[in-house]
């Protein structure tokens, strides 16, 4: 028996893969696996290869595995792109309609199933994908009712006759890989899980759900990979607890009718990558400026300009922290697992309110679209708090404006939103004084600069720093962000089994840097690596400026498309000790 | 109920004497008043420009932005709190040149908002550049040879984006820019009045006199029909979109607020943002 199992679907963008990986995936975890899946695709609809990939497991995991168990494949190209990716004893299935060869010097097995013509001669070759998670199932040896149960839900809307030939298409994959392997293959053989079901989403989703949760009512977004997950479950969402997501003409309305909307005092949120928050830069500023609450979610992908749009990459993070012209107090939080993407958009929520500045969320691709694993998340462990918001007020004299930006002791003003009697007063991105008003007066300048510069002063977000640090002084200190956590962890098992001591920390609050967290690790540490998916070691740098201790510090860097895997992680950590 | 002189706050405009944005001003604290609304019901969003400023010479709430961006922030007013009245407004650069694509979406997003562009076709602001609203040979600091680029028309363009309310007025026409004003707020979707308001300073072309001379008030129409689209659309290019009155009112289609589904009376802002345990378990339940 073993603990965790890696699984690989291919094909042509468009011909079933996606949901052969979700019904496969479902059914999985309905037994209580734990699964962490990735997605290789291309920036087009259909045609391309392209492949989902999923680790089953007994016990948490938060990466790809370096191997692979089972591949199926639905054409040649499949095999030949991933079969060096199969561990030796792998096994491969593939559509016998394609007369499929595996690559000279693979060590696997091949199992040529007719997928596509069971599936035709049910009806129809959309059924493959039942035909290919049928034989997927059937070679682990699990129980079939439970993949039946997940069928009968997925297809149940579509009646009892979809269902029964559904059911049918994975019998017949699943008896004709029997026949061909003599049973269930041995090695195969997943202890069984725990039986809890687990949640299962990507981070996306986490983020639609922990916006909800946290009382935004209102988006504003223009879609763009891989942030439109977002919007598409909010709009599904938001309409029956009264709010709404607007598709914007550009990132440019989408940024500023959030700012609009934050003003007018409902929590709205949008969503984008790279390019659309280059587009949102000039607004983002004026948030700052005129200290609106706003929650801006950054997926991150490869870029620059274009790039590789469906590809992981980290290579945002100087323009998340540096973006915006002059100087605006900002918060940057980077959630590194699908339970941060929920916890930490409720937070969001309430430091944009409490701090009245723009907050952005930074995630990758790989955090944002890998279907993983999530434990139980609990609506009330974080209140909505709105900060200084004032609804009652008494009212002003003749002209006489409300101190919007009063001048307080911890820089932060009480707000008020339009609507409520008394508390008329100006908004401008121009300076001003503390109703509001345009002011060029010098004095006034220089207090206001300090009153938004210092609001942050001090500032955690919870888990600012995540640790895993059993060493009082280890060999190593790795530092990471967003989805490298699990890689990163895989990577120290093994440097520990070699007799390295290796700490991990996450930086979680990537602005306001949380120097003196970060700094307490690295002094106990005599070497520290920063990996990160980038080309210029953008996080390294953010270490740098502000702990120092640049002699000791190594950065491992990827940047062509693809996440770490832990043998990435393990290699360079070996290669400088 | 409120007086035109509570919506005067003690702010002394920056536009140069006898700048036309001050009948806008006026007109706009007139209808605010003659429509019943109080200061705190009316949110003025504008944008960047001479006119930009006019957000802060208002006593209601107000914001002024960013260039080109006073429609999707006053479209995020509107739709974070409906029982507000959102009045957008802004010059012709701001509307018809860089803030150009939100006109276009806004008008056919048709949100209850009211947008008033203070059109000088010039750029006074940053002292005297060709506009989208320039007349072709119109010399200016960034056309000295005259430009060459063909002049926009905004009327033409927001009746071909759908839009359901489109007015046009001249500032010294403080009667008939009060009355369309009011009737773009009372209007149940986008309104767009554009208001002829000469620059003093940097348009010496398009002058008090010159628009006197060139405008036709559609009052000398008595069967003009402001219901009719293709009407409508034939008297804007007959008279090369000189025309001022209320040109076209499209009283039937819904405001977007109407058609969200799941969107109540009751703003936004002042419900409740709390998700019920029930409702979050709903949601839960979904990713096992």
């Amino acid at each position: 028996m073993i603990s965790q199992l890696s699984w690989k679907i291919g094909g042509q963008q468009g011909e079933g893969v996606e949901s052969t990986d979700r019904i496969f995936s479902t059914a999985l975890n309905r037994l209580g696996y734990y699964l962490y899946g990735y997605r290789h695709f291309s920036s087009r609809i259909k045609g391309g290869h392209t492949n989902n990939k999923i680790r089953i497991s007994t016990h948490p995991i938060r990466a790809i595995s370096d191997d692979l168990d089972i591949l199926v494949a639905f054409d040649q190209e499949s095999i030949d792109l991933n079969a060096h990716e199969l561990r030796a004893g792998g096994v491969v299935v593939a559509d016998a309609k394609f007369n499929p060869v595996l690559p000279e010097g693979i060590n696997a097995r091949l199992f040529p199933v007719p997928i596509t013509s069971i599936a035709e001669d049910l009806g129809t070759s959309l059924m493959k994908n039942m035909v290919a998670s049928g034989a997927s199932w059937a070679l682990l040896g699990l129980p079939l009712d439970v993949f039946n149960k997940a069928v009968e839900e997925e297809f149940g809307r579509k009646g009892a006759a979809i269902v029964e030939k559904n059911v049918e298409a994975v019998k017949r994959g699943a008896d004709f890989v029997l026949e061909l392997a003599g049973g269930p293959i041995e090695e195969f053989q997943l202890d069984p899980a725990d039986g809890k079901q687990k949640l299962f989403m990507i981070g996306n989703e986490g983020i639609g759900l922990g916006a909800v949760a946290g009382g935004c009512r209102l988006m504003s977004a223009y879609p763009i990979t891989p942030a439109s997950e977002i919007m598409e479950y909010l709009i599904k969402k938001l309409p029956p607890l009264g709010g709404t997501v607007v598709q914007t003409e550009d990132e440019i309305a989408a940024v500023t009718m959030a700012i609009g909307a934050n003003y007018a005092g409902v929590r709205t949120m949008t969503a984008s990558a790279g390019p659309g928050l280059a587009l949102m830069m000039e607004a983002i500023g004026l948030a700052g400026m005129t200290e609106t609450p706003l929650v801006i979610v950054n997926t991150q992908r490869g870029g620059p300009s274009t790039g590789l749009p469906t590809k992981q990459e980290q290579s945002d993070l100087n323009a998340m922290v540096y973006g915006t012209h002059g100087e605006i107090p900002k918060i940057v939080i980077a959630p590194a697992s699908i339970e941060d993407c929920f916890y930490d958009t409720i937070e969001a929520f309430n430091l944009a309110e409490q701090y009245q500045v723009p907050v952005i969320i930074m995630t990758d691709l790989q955090l944002s679209l890998g279907k993983q694993s999530c434990e139980a998340l609990v609506l009330d462990e974080i209140a909505i708090n709105r900060g200084k918001l004032v609804r009652e007020l008494p009212e002003l004299e003749t002209h006489q404006l409300f101190k919007r930006y009063e001048l307080t002791e911890d820089g932060v003003s009480p707000r008020v939103i339009p609507g409520d009697k008394g508390g008329l007063h100006h908004v401008t991105g121009v300076e001003h004084d503390e109703t509001g008003r345009p002011s060029e007066n010098s004095v006034n300048r220089q207090k206001m600069m300090d009153k938004r510069l210092t609001k942050l002063n001090g500032m955690y977000i919870r888990d600012a720093v995540r640790v895993d640090a059993p060493h009082e002084s280890a060999d190593i200190l790795v530092i990471g962000m967003g989805s490298t956590g699990g890689t990163i962890d895989e990577a120290r098992t093994r440097l520990e089994k070699d007799g390295l001591k290796t700490n991990h920390i996450t930086i979680r609050q990537i602005h306001p840097f949380p120097t003196d967290l970060v700094k307490s690790y690295m002094d106990n540490a005599k070497k520290v690596v920063i990996l990160e998916n980038n080309a210029t070691a953008q996080l390294a740098a953010q270490v740098k400026l502000h702990v120092g201790q640049a002699e000791k510090i190594s950065s491992v860097l990827k940047y062509d498309g693809n996440p770490f895997l832990p043998s990435d992680v393990y290699k360079a950590c070996k290669e400088l000790s | 109920m409120a007086t035109f002189k509570e919506f005067r706050n003690n702010v002394k405009p920056n536009w140069c004497p006898g700048c036309g944005d001050f009948s806008v001003q006026a007109a706009i604290q007139r209808a605010a008043a003659n429509v019943g609304l109080e200061p705190e019901s009316l949110a003025v969003i504008s944008g960047i420009g001479c006119s930009g400023r006019i957000s802060g010479y208002i006593n209601a709430y107000g914001l002024h932005g960013i260039h080109g961006r006073a429609l999707p922030i006053a479209q995020g007013v509107k739709l974070a709190n409906r029982e507000l009245t959102v009045i957008a407004s802004g010059g012709d650069g701001d509307g018809f040149a860089i803030g150009m694509g939100h006109t276009v979406h806004a008008i056919r997003r048709n949100l209850d908002i009211t947008y008033i562009v203070m059109d000088n076709q010039i750029y006074g602001l940053t002292k005297g550049q060709t506009s989208p609203r320039s007349a072709e040979g119109f010399k200016t600091k960034s056309t000295p040879e005259g430009s060459i680029e063909s002049t926009l028309s905004p009327l033409e363009i927001a009746m071909s984006a759908g839009a359901t309310f489109v007015a046009q007025s001249f500032s010294t026409d403080l009667k008939q820019l009060t009355l369309l004003i009011e009737e773009g707020l009372k209007h149940k979707g986008f309104s767009l009045i554009n208001v002829f308001s000469p620059c003093v300073t940097f348009n010496k072309v398009n002058t008090y006199d010159w628009f006197k001379e060139n405008i036709v008030n559609l009052e000398q129409f008595p069967d003009y029909d402001p219901t009719n689209r293709i009407a409508a659309m034939n008297k804007i290019m007959e008279t090369n979109g000189m025309l001022t009155g209320l040109i076209y009112q499209n009283k039937e289609r819904k405001s977007y607020e109407d058609l969200v589904v799941g969107f109540q009376e009751k703003g936004l802002a002042n419900q409740d943002l709390t998700l019920s345990p029930e409702h979050f378990d709903k949601l839960v339940a979904e990713f096992k």
